[in-house]
């Protein structure tokens, strides 16, 4: 039993990680530009598209995967110049439906380019094993992804607190206006931040490709996490969205671990195991809904932290 | 003046006319989930399906098959209910299909079943095996190219039997399909069940899952994860360590369609399947060979039986003398239940609710020649095995009255 809530905290806390990488981006767009951007999970797919690809072609992860991430950043930017930036003065449904567009777009080009079937990302035995870890096995990619995450999160805090970007960045997410007025150039500080937000899902998106199953319309489900995750923490707050991210982690998998054998406890087996997962996957959206009562703003409201 | 326009109505009028030499044509629809998720379940079966039509002579509308010509209307679900609906819809009523086929999904069968059978006309199942087909449902102018859905859970029961492990653990997705997997299971195997748990439909990410199921030691694991859940699946359990101690069984989880995606990681998995991929049946052997020649890939059983549907149809259409009545489907439909065909699976019947009595087989994944993992057939589950809801099949829709397995 010890075992098992170990190996479901490390879970968790994996979980949590990643979902950080894919909220991160998401927060910075909408807390920064103040556009909803459904297309996220859509960069999320893309950078695992173009990794499995590469690697496809290479045979080499470490190659494949600094290869797409700016081909990703990039990607973002093209984006951003031919589409969105015309509606960044739009109201935000007009921005929903123009980014739910764009997914239903990258949904059917990766069908119609890479064909339906999942792509064959699958990552060398010597970063993939059963890594021994106090008395059991853990897969040692998923190491990886966790030092990989910390790594970015404390890069990312780094970048926004200590660099003149992100100095800039910060001013423009607590009032766009003035630092227009002060001379900065917004259009390519949005460009910027938007590229970034795309580099962000992309990177969340090679590094869980290999893991899940590089497919069309592998976002969506990631996208819906990450909202959850950012109304939480926060919008606009990359601190938060961490905190929120590590959060959700961990109360999602050990939801799913537990909750039917604490169900079991109180109720009768057959009625556990149908309430249990039910009750499990509305966890998180309980929990949103309850520190959204408290604190509507989310844990760390950008504008004061 | 009046001549010519007496001559031009004479010729429209002829042309008007019907031809009464020709024998009539046979208008099947057959409608597929070809975009949208698992929308390479759907190119399968498709592949199968102008394959099969290929391997007796048709190529394009009007081309004979069995002997009648035939024209063909093909239509795309969306693997939604309502535009599968929409589908048959068109197909019964401008296209006036005779024979509605395809339709992979459960839940498109049970509802485009309904418009079919009202208008009297043919469905053919090349893939779906709702339960309510077999049971109280069923009529005699369905009939099933594929299984019934409990059918192959029954025989991953019997085989976990048949190895002589006890205490195994149950995995399958939180719908109904996953539900009926495990029930099915449940039906035949007889050890005891270590943990049972029902994660979340379309769910990418078990590492919560797998923990659990090594925590509880069990000799084995049972999953139903079809399409992306099992690619997932499948990797991530490797990739952890657990199948050291804890075998791996599966359905509809790995096949054809799955494995490139999984790779090494499926090998040592067992399943359970009806088809024989490496049956050296001249039929199939045949089939293999066409199929890799034309679409590059390892056929799956999902192009296998929809491959198998038009071949049934032509084979009726000749033992009928290449004619049909198209005011008599039924005995149409009838005549399918009992002419025999040359299956890829070797020849079957048909039970009292159109769904095959076949047999289901123990399937490995193994590391081929090649390099490439490879399933080959291992042992024989069950011989002719009968699908276990026909007895709620009311007695004035069976057809034929009664069934012998053999």
């Amino acid at each position: 039993m010890g075992q098992l809530i170990f190996e479901t905290v490390l879970n968790g806390l994996q979980f949590g990680i990643f979902l950080f990488l894919v909220a991160a981006g998401l927060t910075l767009v909408l807390g920064i530009m103040n556009f909803v951007n459904l297309a996220h999970g859509s960069m999320f797919m893309m950078g695992a598209y173009v990794a499995a690809w590469i690697f496809e072609q290479s045979g080499n992860f470490l190659l494949a995967a600094v290869v797409a991430l700016p081909v990703i950043l990039l990607l973002g930017i093209v984006i951003e110049y031919l589409a969105f930036r015309t509606i960044y003065a739009r109201d935000h449904l007009d921005q929903v439906l123009a980014t739910f567009g764009c997914i239903l777009f990258f949904n059917q080009m990766v069908l119609v380019v890479f064909g339906a079937e999942s792509q064959e990302f699958k990552l060398p035995a010597s970063i993939n094993f059963p890594f021994p870890l106090f008395g059991f096995t853990y897969p040692f990619y998923r190491l990886i992804v966790i030092i990989a995450g910390i790594l970015v999160a404390v890069g990312l805090y780094l970048a926004i607190t200590r660099t003149r970007v992100g100095m800039r960045i910060r001013a423009g997410s607590s009032n766009r206006a003035m630092i227009g007025a002060l001379g900065v150039n917004v259009t390519a500080l949005y460009t910027i931040v938007f590229g970034i937000g795309a580099a962000l899902a992309g990177f969340a998106g090679i590094m869980i490709g290999p893991i899940e199953s590089v497919e069309s319309q592998m976002g969506e489900e990631k996208l819906i996490l990450a909202i959850v995750v950012i109304v939480i923490g926060g919008i606009g707050s990359i601190r938060g969205a961490f905190i929120a991210a590590i959060f959700v982690g961990l109360v999602e998998i050990s939801g799913r671990v537990f909750m039917t054998d604490i169900l079991r406890a109180i109720l009768e087996e057959e009625f556990a195991q149908t309430a249990g997962p039910a009750l499990a996957s509305m966890m998180i959206y309980i929990l949103m809904a309850a520190i959204l009562f408290f604190k509507p703003e989310g844990l760390f409201p950008a504008r004061t932290g | 003046m009046t001549n010519r326009i007496l001559g031009a109505a004479a010729i429209a009028i002829a042309a008007t006319a019907p031809i009464g030499a020709q024998s009539a044509e046979l208008r099947i629809g057959f409608i597929n989930s070809l975009s949208g998720g698992a929308a390479i379940i759907g190119k399968h079966q498709l592949n199968g399906w102008m394959l099969g039509l290929e391997s007796e002579g048709w190529g394009k509308n009007g081309d004979m098959l069995g002997g009648v010509p035939m024209k063909l209307f093909t239509g795309d679900d969306q693997r939604k209910v309502d535009v599968g609906l929409r589908a048959a819809d068109k197909m019964l009523k401008s296209d006036k299909a005779h024979i509605v086929a395809g339709i992979i999904w459960s839940n498109i069968l049970a509802a485009v079943q309904r418009r079919v059978i009202k208008a009297r006309r043919i469905m053919i199942s090349t893939n779906a095996g709702w339960s309510g087909m077999a049971g109280k449902s069923c009529s005699p102018y369905f009939i099933s190219t594929s299984w019934n859905n409990d059918q192959t859970p029954e025989a991953m029961g019997q085989l976990i039997n048949q190895d002589g492990l006890k205490n195994v653990f149950i995995m399958s997705a939180n719908y109904q399909a996953g539900k009926d997997m495990a029930n099915g299971f449940k039906r035949y195997y007889k050890g005891k069940v270590a943990g049972q748990i029902l994660y979340k439909l379309g769910a990418r990410d078990f590492q919560a899952e797998i923990s659990k199921v090594r925590a509880a030691k069990p000799e084995a694991l049972f999953i139903f994860a079809p399409g992306g859940m099992g690619v997932a699946f499948v990797k991530q359990w490797a990739a952890s360590g657990a199948g050291k101690n804890i075998k791996l069984y599966t359905v509809f989880t790995v096949d054809h369609l799955t494995l490139p995606p999984i790779g090494e990681a499926a090998v040592g998995s067992y399943h359970t399947n009806y088809w024989q991929p490496d049956s050296d049946r001249p039929a199939n052997v045949k089939f293999v060979k066409d199929y890799m020649a034309k679409f590059k890939s390892m056929p799956s059983h999902f192009a296998s039986q929809a491959y198998d549907a038009p071949r049934l149809i032509a084979a009726t259409l000749k033992k009928m003398g290449g004619k049909f009545s198209e005011g008599n489907l039924l005995a149409f439909a009838k005549a399918m239940r009992t002419t025999p065909y040359d299956s890829v699976r070797g020849s079957y019947k048909y039970n009292v609710n159109g769904f095959p009595i076949q047999n289901f087989y123990k399937r490995e994944v193994i590391m081929g020649a090649d390099g490439k993992p490879t399933i080959v057939t291992r042992s024989t589950v069950f011989t002719n095995h009968i699908d276990s809801h026909w007895e709620k099949c009311p007695k004035k829709n069976r057809y034929p009255a009664q069934v012998s397995a053999n």
